[in-house]
């Protein structure tokens, strides 16, 4: 690829990037949107990180999912500590020190 | 206004600090970033320049791949666009929380509304004294926005040495995880979270992140139709249970 195409890439990744974003936030009445519409704006960030989080906790590189492997053990043991703290960092921290034991115990 | 600044400063710094915990999973992401597009051929300009300009990391990680494949330029804008059609979502929630802000405002938040800032902010949006959120989320922004740009360099710079069997990648959907939990606060909330998780899942064949936007609209309508069978409609005259 040229260098000129790389940066055509690069200015048109961005503009497309902060169309997506800016989007609504341009809207000055959003209030006037229908009902339904506001109903469910509050539920898009639990079901986007959900989304995005459980294939790549369950999802193996060759693309079979996996329910009772380290990964998704060690992210069950970070999302209890998580709840039960409140703390993201004990979360995350469990969650890669459950994987590390857990992959050291059960070697693929 | 010296009785004002304290508060947006203590807002800033809140958003900054409950960030902190997050850059765990987007450093090591960016680092990877950084070397992969050496490695696919970019420049050190033009792999510091898709994070400097784009700021979205999965769309970058796909158009590196697809610049690898040597795809038609317009082909791999429109699949950064597809892979980011999320942020519509994002947007439309965020919206009547800065409707009122100047333009300028919304400019800046818009281009640092990525999935990180909009989870961590979403919980303090939805606090009772929310006057000030959007100094809170200036400070999730930018310090996502600068671990994102200081480690993509030194990916650039160091390449990736990490160790495979550290497993960091694991990292990233541990921070997701952790941005779930305080999102999770009634029984609508837990459904849309299992039916998203459950149709990404279901949908993960389908290519460049399409299934994902998908799964995410199924699964908002589904977390409605529980809130509204959970909270029926009270009929006129019935008082109501105290709870």
């Amino acid at each position: 690829m040229t260098p000129t195409e790389v940066w055509a890439v690069i200015l048109g990744g961005m503009v497309v990037t902060y169309t997506t974003r800016l989007s609504f936030l341009l809207l000055s009445h959003p209030e006037r949107l229908p009902n339904f519409f506001g109903r469910g704006l509050r539920l898009v960030a639990p079901a986007a990180l959900a989304a995005i989080l459980v294939p790549q906790v369950v999802v193996l590189e060759t693309g079979q999912a996996e329910f009772f492997g380290p990964r998704p053990l060690a992210a069950v043991i970070a999302a209890l500590i998580g709840w039960r703290t409140r703390n993201a960092w004990l979360a995350i921290g469990a969650g890669m020190i459950a994987l590390w034991v857990l992959q050291t115990l059960f070697p693929a | 206004m010296p009785s004002r600044s304290p508060t947006r400063l203590r807002e800033f710094l809140g958003g900054a600090r409950d960030t902190l915990p997050i850059l765990l999973g987007v450093v090591p992401f960016g680092l990877v970033f950084g070397a992969l597009a050496l490695e696919v051929g970019l420049t050190p300009f033009q792999a510091q320049g898709l994070s400097l300009f784009v700021f979205a990391g999965s769309a970058q990680f796909v158009a590196v791949d697809l610049i690898r494949q040597g795809a038609a330029p317009a082909v791999i804008i429109l699949t950064i666009f597809i892979v980011n059609l999320r942020h519509v979502l994002y947007s439309a929630s965020l919206a009547p929380h800065v409707a009122r802000l100047p333009l300028r405002w919304r400019a800046v938040m818009g281009w640092l509304l990525t999935d990180e800032a909009f989870a961590v902010s979403t919980p303090r949006y939805r606090s009772t004294d929310v006057e000030r959120g959007h100094w809170y989320f200036l400070g999730t922004g930018l310090a996502l926005w600068t671990g994102w740009q200081l480690s993509t360099a030194a990916g650039i710079v160091f390449g990736t040495r990490i160790p495979e069997s550290w497993s960091l990648d694991f990292a990233l959907p541990l921070t997701f995880l952790a941005m779930l939990v305080p999102n999770l606060l009634d029984r609508p909330a837990w459904a849309a979270a299992i039916a998203g998780g459950a149709l990404s899942l279901a949908l993960r064949a389908v290519p460049y992140g399409f299934g994902l936007v998908v799964a995410v609209v199924i699964a908002v309508g589904i977390g409605v139709t529980v809130e509204r069978i959970s909270r029926p409609k009270r009929l006129p005259g019935v008082t109501r249970d105290p709870d």
